[in-house]
């Protein structure tokens, strides 16, 4: 990029930077800011998703084949590397930008792709199979016939916030996130508002905890502004460990600056000096990516003393957390900061009063604080008017599962559940009916189709006995064993539980061999197994109760939460699995009874070779027979039979 | 070269608070926690050595056994659950005879298994060196790890 690369260095922006009034600056800083905005381009821009998402499907392989093909045909055109536009199966994602014309997104371009797709580009044509849409810009000629991304079902109903510029803007450029117009929330914060202030318009706006528990983070805020101390902290939780969730991620890879702004505006209305952001540790694309933003930001001054002579102070720094699911609880994170185990203690006091090193901390998840940048220029009322009356602005939904569009949707509250999987992620792949759908991770709901008409707030949810967790959605089909569902969550939170508290140990542990056992023959000779089947019927409930009411902290009371929503709408299933042996989708495994067709079997021996139980009988060359009790249904046979002589059911 | 006291000199308050960034360096720096480290880091911050390990176990981001020449991660997420990746533990049990956590006898294998790498929708997924599979199938993983078994000869 020309000249607009060092505009950071030059006063006369900072100044204009510091003096807007409507948001729009003079003459020639506007026409750099354009140039930034990627309003006027000279050579071709091609922008390759490699994010996670986009690096799992292999677009640094695609990057190298561009570059190859530029090279080989000395053709000029920027490359630069994007977030993900958050449409994951349509990975990896090439968006070109032609001079003069709106930019284009492309998808699924691997290698053997990239030739015919710049071909036809570079030739100003448009290969309708790869293509997802045209990007709208008043400034650029669209393309004829071109259907525009923001009217494709996937994009169409969805209202981007948070995820507004993720897969658009450079995600390593301040100045173009400057351009788009970053950081004047930041300004306007420092130069026109006081703490309080800050606070009360949080408060004001209505926003919420994105995390799950639904806090107004305004209120959460003036508690720490409110409490006396001479060092109060701020922590960013980007601990996001749920499985199937990976809205924070995909925020951080494609926006960091947002986060990092929200982060800068909320430090000072909470009045704390020292920011801190506690980071999965597996997430190396997005640690990079902050790294790299909190860099510059201290290079250009919008970090360290006295900020633009503000007299606020702030650093920002980053800690990884070593892997551990219940650290994205608020006392369990602070006291893996101070560098002891993340185990949670009980509350009050809340972090708000007394937090990391006992001082008043606010703990905010990432959704949460990429919405400040917003609610600060636009204002609480424009906050308050997207969504429902106390639910106010979008919440990001990861939905995945058998669905034909799995990625993040960001929705206003209010929408419901059933366009965001039936209109938004594309309905259920193959055509197959839904079952159920588990929203919120390992210790969320499985709700049944009844409840899909269900608008989303955080009071809806919770009167279908539900709740949001932090967004994650996975659907089911009808081919999905329920029971297999909960014992993979329940698996996961026997690992995940801290060991602090009985209940939860003891009881996710209870669970897990209980659901384990009824997925499975009661092949004990002693009737041991079969008790344990039969403790399925008699204890699943009482343990998952007695875990929600004593548990210590979150973690534990919301473990159980599979089990009983499974029970209550899937009750049946359990029935089937525990009195008839029978799973109905086939994924239990142990449940499985073998048989050999005698027809096709040549009596070659190999089944009764490989079976771990002896089960299997017979002389060389005659039919060979599998006896029901020894068998334990775990399939070597059927995998091993070269003549497909053996069936199950 | 003394890396070990290099990465402890990097934090100079030595408070408790540095013990998760030190281990965390040293694992990034060696692979593992060796008794070694652990125990000139118990030194350096003057706490006991149980305490260290007992901390370090309770997160699941350390290892305690060298990593081999290849390292798989697997994931595990809901989504590549619901598509098989719990057969492809078996599988590589199978095939490599390791385990979570686990390196094989021959030092080329490692693996790791990631509550979910955040790439749903092309699951399941592994990771090779940090090299993305997408849409595993036993079969396909047969051949990724022949494929490494082939550049050792």
């Amino acid at each position: 990029m020309p000249d607009a690369k060092n505009i950071l260095e030059s006063d006369v922006f900072l100044e204009s930077l510091m003096r807007f009034d409507d948001g729009r600056y003079s003459g020639d800083i506007e026409d750099r800011l354009g140039i930034l905005r990627r309003e006027k381009i000279s050579i071709p821009l091609i922008l390759i998703s490699t994010g996670t998402a986009g690096l799992v499907a292999g677009s640094e392989l695609t990057r190298r084949t561009i570059k190859e093909y530029l090279d080989e045909r000395g053709l000029k055109a920027e490359l630069a590397e994007v977030g993900s536009l958050g449409k994951c199966n349509d990975e990896p994602v090439v968006s070109i930008q032609m001079p003069g014309r709106t930019r284009l997104s492309f998808k699924n371009i691997t290698p053997d792709q990239v030739v015919p797709l710049l071909d036809d580009v570079f030739h100003f044509d448009v290969p309708s199979d790869m293509l997802i849409g045209q990007h709208f810009n008043e400034h650029h000629d669209e393309w004829k016939n071109v259907p525009f991304i923001h009217d494709h079902p996937f994009f169409k109903n969805q209202q981007r916030i948070v995820l507004k510029d993720c897969g658009i803007i450079d995600p390593t450029s301040l100045e173009e996130y400057i351009a788009h117009g970053g950081f004047k929330s930041f300004i306007k914060t420092i130069r026109y508002y006081t703490q309080e202030e800050i606070c009360n318009i949080i408060e004001m706006s209505g926003l919420r905890g994105r995390s799950g528990s639904g806090f107004l983070t305004g209120r959460k805020w003036k508690i720490a502004f409110h409490t006396p101390a001479d060092q109060k902290y701020l922590i960013c939780n980007a601990e996001e460990s749920d499985p199937g969730a990976f809205m924070d991620r995909a925020v951080i890879e494609g926006d960091p600056f947002l986060l990092l702004e929200g982060i800068c505006i909320a430090a000072y209305g909470v009045g704390a000096t020292k920011a801190i952001i506690y980071i999965r540790s597996e997430y190396f694309q997005a640690i990079k990516c902050l790294e790299h933003g909190i860099t510059r930001l201290r290079d250009t001054g919008f970090l360290g003393h006295n900020i633009f002579g503000s007299g606020f102070n702030l650093d920002i720094t980053i800690r990884k957390g070593p892997g551990a699911f219940i650290c994205g609880e608020e006392t369990a994170l602070i006291n893996s900061l101070e560098g002891k185990r993340g185990m949670p203690q009980t509350k009050p006091p809340y972090p708000a009063s007394s937090g990391l090193y006992k001082k008043p901390t606010v703990i905010n998840n990432v959704e949460t604080l990429s919405n400040v940048p917003l609610i600060i220029w636009k204002g609480p009322k424009w906050f308050s008017g997207i969504g429902t009356e106390g639910n106010a602005g979008t919440k990001i939904f990861s939905v995945t599962g058998n669905v034909n569009s799995p990625g993040l949707i960001e929705i206003p509250f209010g929408t419901e559940l059933k366009e965001i999987i039936y209109t938004m992620a594309g309905g259920i792949k193959e055509g197959k009916k839904l079952k159920a759908v588990n929203i919120g991770g390992p210790s969320g709901y499985i709700i049944p189709e009844d409840f899909l008409n269900t608008p989303v707030t955080y009071e809806n949810m919770k009167a279908i006995n539900s709740g949001l967790g932090n967004g994650g959605m996975v659907v089911f089909d009808e081919d999905t064993c329920i029971l297999d569902m909960v014992k993979y969550h329940m698996n996961f939170m026997k690992k995940q539980s801290c060991g602090k508290c009985i209940p939860c140990r003891e009881g996710t542990r209870r669970i897990s061999e209980i659901l384990e056992s009824i997925t499975k023959k009661p092949v004990d000779e002693n009737g041991h197994s079969t008790l344990e089947r039969f403790k399925g019927v008699i204890q699943l409930e009482s343990i998952a109760e007695v875990m929600m009411e004593t548990s210590l902290c979150g973690l534990g009371q919301s473990a159980p939460n599979p089990v009983i929503s499974a029970l209550k709408h899937f009750r049946e299933e359990f029935e089937e699995h525990i009195f008839d042996r029978k799973c109905r989708s086939n994924i239990c495994k142990g449940l499985r009874t073998f048989y050999i067709d005698v027809e096709s079997c040549t009596g070659c021996s190999l089944c009764a070779k490989k079976c771990p139980e002896d089960a299997i009988f017979g002389t060389p060359l005659h039919p060979y027979f599998i006896v029901e009790d020894r068998c334990t249904g775990c399939g070597l046979c059927f995998e091993s039979c070269k003549f497909s002589a053996i069936i199950y059911k | 070269m003394d890396k070990i006291g290099e990465i402890i000199k990097k934090f100079p308050d030595l408070s408790r608070e540095s013990l998760i960034p030190i281990l965390q360096e040293v694992q990034d720096e060696f692979g593992y926690l060796s008794e070694e480290a652990i125990i000139r880091i118990g030194k350096a911050l003057n706490l006991p050595v149980s305490k260290i390990f007992g901390l370090s176990t309770f997160y699941n981001q350390f290892r305690y056994s060298t990593s081999g020449k290849y390292h798989i991660r697997l994931c595990h997420g809901t989504d590549c659950h619901m598509n098989g990746s719990g057969h492809l533990l078996d599988e590589l049990m199978k095939l490599i005879g390791i385990r979570d956590g686990e390196t094989s006898s021959d030092g080329l294998f490692s693996l790791e298994v990631l509550s979910c790498i955040g790439a749903c929708g092309q699951s399941p997924v592994i990771s090779v060196n940090g090299e993305y599979f997408r849409d595993v199938t036993k079969e396909k993983l047969g051949e990724i790890i022949d494929h490494y078994r082939h550049l050792e000869g």
